[in-house]
C-alpha cells in the first residue's frame, strides 16, 4: 500500500478531478479490504460511529446493496432514503432534502441521482463528504474503481492494456468514468456503439472511436459490454432489439477477435440476448461476478478514504482491524 | 424640467450612429425634443444644465427582449422592478415578451401592461403580442387589436411557433399592421429533454444537449416563409453560426429579415456549464454555444448582419435557480449587466468602435421594431444614455435593481458603465 500518499478529499465526485496515484491508492486500499469476505465474520470495526446516509433518487439494487454491505462491514452506521419515500414526493426540494439530512450530522452521503451534477451541487453545500454513486450519464466513479481492480486483479496491469467500450455510449456513465480513468493509468481505450447511440463529439471523451464491432474487438485485452436500455428510450435509436443484437451483440464468435486472454465485463444488470449472448456472459473470459465482490471492496476503500478525509483522522485499514483504530496527525484535512 | 423649460448638456462626447456623429457637442433639449447639436451652445435663459464632460451621450439604449414577468409571475418581476432595473442599466426603452400569465394575446392584457408601465414612468414600455392564442400555438392571436393597443411585434417567444402553417399566416397577417413577427427559433423536436448545448461539453458532462440544427432548421424554414408571404421576421437571440448565416443569405435575396445576439451568446461557451460546476446560472435557451458559434456571431456583431445586441433579460426567482441544473428554469438576468458587457468585452477589446455599439443597442433595435428613438436628430424625443466609458466596475447581483439575480457575470470586472438615463429630456431618478 502507498505509504506516502494521503487522502486529503472530502469527496468523492468523479474520476475527472482524481491524478493516478490517488487511484492507486484506492486501489491499493481495496486489495487490503478484499481479505475482509474471506474472514468467518465479515466487519472490520473501521468506521464504527460514523453515520452514513444512502441517498438514492434513482432506483437501484446492485450499486446501493454494494454500497450497504461495504457501510456493514466497516460498522458504519448507516441509513436509506430512496426518492419513493423521501419528501420530495411531498414537493421538498433537492436541497432541502440534502440540508435536512445535513442536520443530522451524518458523516457521508452517498449520492444517486438521474441528472448530472446534483452530488457537485449538494457537496458544495453540505459538510459530510460525498459519494458520486452515479448521476445521470455523467460518472460513476466507484463504478470505474471496481472495473479497475477487476482488470489490475486479472491482467496484473493496466497500463498499456487495449480495452474496448461496447453499448449505448451517450447515456453511459460507466463508459465516461472508465474512459478517465484508463486513461489516467495508461490503457488505451476503444468506444464502439451504433451511431445513434454515441454522443456528438464521442471523440472528446478520449477514445478511439469506432463503429464497428468487429474492428473494436480486434486484439483487445479487456471487453466491457453496457446495459442497452431500449425499453427505456423514449426516442427510437435502434429499430428492434434485434437489429441492435445484430449490430453490436458480443457473441462467442465475434469475440474471438480479441486477444486470446480476453476478459469480458459488463457493470449490469445484463440484458442477455440484447447486447451479450449467454454464452459469453457464462463462459470462461467473464469476469462479471468478480466485479460485483470487487465493488463492495473498492466501495469500504472509498468509505475509509474518506471517512479519514472528513474527521481528519487516519484510523487503520483492514489489516489492524483486531485493534481500535488510533488517531492520526490532525494534519491532512480534506480540503477539496 | 417642466414643460416647455429648456436643457443643455454641455460638452460630452456625443456619438449618433443614426447621423453619422462622434466627437464633442453641446446638446440642446427644448419641449423634450432635441433642438441642435452644436460645438457651443449657449443656455437659453432659464435652462438647466447637464454637464457631460468626460461622459459619453448617446441616444437612449433600447433593449428589445426581456421578460417583464408581468402579469401572473409577479414573483420573479414587476413591470415596476423590470423598468427600474433597465434605467439602472442605462435603458430608456424595453420590449417585453408575451409570456407571462395570462399571456399577453389581447389587447386587455396590452393594456395593463401599458398602464402599469405608465405607473413607474423610469423607462418606456413596449409590449410585445403572442403570434399565438395563449401561445398555444394553434390559432392565431388578436394581433390587430393588441397593434392598436400598443404592441410593436408579435412573438410566442419562450417557445418557438412550431407550426410552419400558422408560421405562414402569421407573416400574411401581421402585415395589416407592419410589425414584425419574432420568432425564439427551436425546433423542440430536436431539443428534446436537452439543456445545454450538444456538443464536446454535454458530450463530457453527460448532460442532454440541444443540437445547433434545433434553430437552423427553424431560421430556415422561416426565412423560406418569409419569402413566399413578403413577411418581415426577426430573429430572436440568435446563438449559432449557422443560422446567421442562413440570414445573410436570404437577406441577400430580399428577404426582409433582422437577428439579435444577446451578450452571453458572445461572451460565453458551452465550456462554461463545467467551468462553473453546472451552476445554473449557465442555463438559458438557446443554450451557450461551442466557440465557433461564438465567433461567428461576434463576426456578424463586426460586419453588420447582426442587427442589434438584446438581453433577453429572463428573471427567475432565486429558489427556482438554486436547484440542480436540470431542474432549473432557462434565463438568466442582463439588462444591468449588458452595457458594462459590450463597452469592456467588444468597444475597450477593440472588436468593435464606440459607434457601432450604439448602433447595436439603440438605432438598430429601433429600427428593427419600427419604434421612435435611436437617434438625435432635431426634432426628435431627447431619450438619452449617459456613459462613464472608463469607470470601473464589478458585477454584484446583490446591488441589482431586477428580482433576479442570475447571471453568470458575477464578480466580472468590466470598464465602462451607463450612469443615466434621461426621457423626454427629463433626467431618471431611481427610486
Amino acid at each position: 500500500m502507498n505509504e506516502t500518499l494521503r487522502w486529503t478529499r472530502k469527496d468523492l465526485l468523479g474520476i475527472a478531478p482524481l491524478d493516478a496515484p490517488e487511484i492507486e491508492l484506492i486501489l491499493d486500499t481495496a486489495e487490503s479490504f478484499l481479505e475482509v469476505a474471506e474472514r468467518p465474520i465479515k466487519k472490520v470495526p473501521t468506521l464504527r460511529g460514523k453515520g452514513v446516509i444512502n441517498l438514492f433518487f434513482e432506483p437501484s439494487t446492485r450499486t446501493r446493496s454494494s454500497f450497504e454491505l461495504a457501510e456493514k462491514r466497516l460498522s458504519a452506521d448507516s441509513m436509506n432514503v430512496s426518492a419513493s419515500t423521501s419528501a420530495l414526493v411531498k414537493g421538498e426540494s433537492l436541497l432541502d432534502t440534502a440540508t435536512n439530512l445535513q442536520a443530522m450530522s451524518p458523516d457521508l452521503i452517498i449520492i444517486r441521482h438521474q441528472h448530472p451534477g446534483v452530488p457537485h451541487m449538494l457537496a458544495k453545500r453540505l459538510e459530510a463528504g460525498v459519494i458520486n454513486a452515479g448521476d445521470g450519464a455523467h460518472e460513476h466513479p466507484t463504478q470505474a474503481l471496481l472495473d479497475a481492480l477487476t482488470i489490475r486483479r486479472n491482467k496484473g496491469r493496466i497500463k498499456g492494456l487495449r480495452v474496448a467500450i461496447i453499448g449505448d455510449i451517450e447515456h453511459s456513465r460507466v463508459v465516461r468514468s472508465n474512459i478517465q480513468l484508463l486513461n489516467k493509468l495508461g490503457a488505451e481505450v476503444t468506444i464502439a456503439g451504433p451511431r445513434s447511440m454515441m454522443p456528438a463529439a464521442a471523440h472528446a471523451l478520449g477514445a478511439t472511436v469506432s463503429y464497428d464491432l468487429d474492428e473494436a474487438l480486434e486484439g483487445r485485452d479487456v471487453v466491457m459490454m453496457l446495459r442497452t436500455q431500449l425499453e427505456r428510450h423514449k426516442r427510437s435509436l435502434v429499430p428492434s432489439v434485434r437489429e441492435y443484437f445484430k449490430l453490436f451483440g458480443l457473441t462467442h464468435a465475434r469475440l474471438a477477435r480479441a486477444a486470446d486472454d480476453v476478459i469480458v465485463m459488463h457493470p449490469g444488470p445484463m440484458n442477455r440476448g440484447t447486447e451479450i449472448a449467454s454464452d459469453v456472459a457464462d463462459g470462461p473470459a467473464s469476469v462479471i461476478l468478480e466485479q460485483v465482490a470487487n465493488g463492495v471492496a473498492v466501495r469500504m476503500a472509498v468509505l475509509y478514504l474518506l471517512s479519514t478525509a472528513a474527521t481528519g483522522a487516519a484510523p487503520t485499514a483492514a489489516g489492524q482491524s483486531d485493534k481500535e483504530p488510533h488517531a492520526g496527525d490532525g494534519a491532512h484535512r480534506g480540503e477539496s | 424640467m417642466s414643460e416647455g423649460a429648456a436643457r443643455l448638456i454641455r460638452g460630452g462626447r456625443v456619438v449618433d450612429p443614426s447621423q453619422g456623429i462622434d466627437g464633442t457637442f453641446d446638446v440642446l433639449i427644448e419641449d423634450g425634443k432635441v433642438v441642435r447639436i452644436e460645438e457651443r451652445i449657449e443656455a437659453p435663459d432659464g435652462a438647466e444644465i447637464t454637464d457631460a464632460e468626460g461622459l459619453v451621450v448617446t441616444p437612449g439604449l433600447i433593449d428589445i427582449h426581456i421578460h417583464l414577468r408581468e402579469p401572473g409571475f409577479e414573483y420573479k418581476e414587476t413591470v415596476g422592478t423590470g423598468v427600474v432595473s433597465a434605467a439602472a442599466g442605462g435603458f430608456t426603452a424595453v420590449a417585453c415578451m408575451a409570456n407571462t400569465a395570462p399571456v399577453n394575446d389581447s389587447r386587455s392584457v396590452t393594456e395593463h401592461i401599458l398602464l402599469e408601465a405608465d405607473r413607474h414612468p423610469y423607462a418606456r414600455v413596449y409590449p410585445i403580442g403572442a403570434v399565438s392564442k395563449g401561445m398555444a400555438g394553434e390559432e392565431l392571436a388578436e394581433i390587430g387589436e393588441m397593434a392598436s393597443a400598443g404592441a410593436v411585434a408579435f412573438s410566442d417567444d419562450g417557445l418557438p411557433v412550431m407550426s410552419s402553417s400558422l408560421m405562414r399566416r402569421a407573416f400574411q397577417y401581421a402585415q395589416h399592421y407592419d410589425v414584425p413577427v419574432i420568432q425564439h427559433a427551436e425546433d423542440l423536436d430536436l431539443t428534446g429533454p436537452g439543456v445545454m448545448h450538444e456538443g464536446e461539453w454535454s458530450t463530457r458532462l453527460g448532460l442532454p444537449g440541444i443540437p445547433g440544427a434545433a434553430e437552423d432548421v427553424m431560421v430556415a424554414r422561416d426565412l423560406l416563409l418569409a419569402e413566399d408571404t413578403g413577411g418581415r421576421y426577426h430573429v430572436a437571440h440568435m446563438s449559432t453560426g449557422r443560422a446567421l448565416e442562413l440570414v445573410r443569405l436570404f437577406r441577400a435575396r430580399g428577404v426582409n429579415a433582422t437577428c439579435e445576439v444577446s451578450p452571453h451568446h458572445l461572451l460565453l461557451t458551452d465550456q462554461a456549464v463545467s467551468d462553473y460546476g453546472f451552476a445554473t446560472c449557465t442555463k438559458m435557451k438557446p443554450p451557450l454555444r461551442a466557440k465557433a458559434d461564438v465567433e461567428a456571431l461576434i463576426a456578424g456583431v463586426v460586419d453588420g448582419t447582426v442587427d442589434c445586441i438584446a438581453s433577453d433579460h429572463a428573471p427567475h426567482h432565486h429558489d427556482e435557480k438554486d436547484v440542480q441544473f436540470s431542474a432549473a428554469p432557462f434565463g438568466i438576468v442582463g439588462l444591468e449587466t449588458t452595457v458594462s458587457l459590450l463597452l469592456d468585452r467588444l468597444v475597450h477589446a477593440g472588436i468593435i468602435d464606440l459607434s457601432r455599439l450604439i448602433e447595436l443597442l439603440s438605432t438598430g433595435p429601433a429600427r428593427v421594431l419600427g419604434l421612435e428613438g435611436g437617434t438625435l436628430t432635431p426634432g426628435s424625443t431627447a431619450d438619452i444614455t449617459l456613459l462613464a466609458l472608463d469607470r470601473e466596475v464589478t458585477v454584484d447581483p446583490g446591488s441589482f435593481r431586477s428580482k433576479g439575480t442570475s447571471t453568470p457575470f458575477s464578480g466580472w470586472n468590466l470598464r465602462g458603465v451607463a450612469v443615466g438615463t434621461m426621457l423626454a429630456g427629463v433626467p431618471v431618478r431611481l427610486p
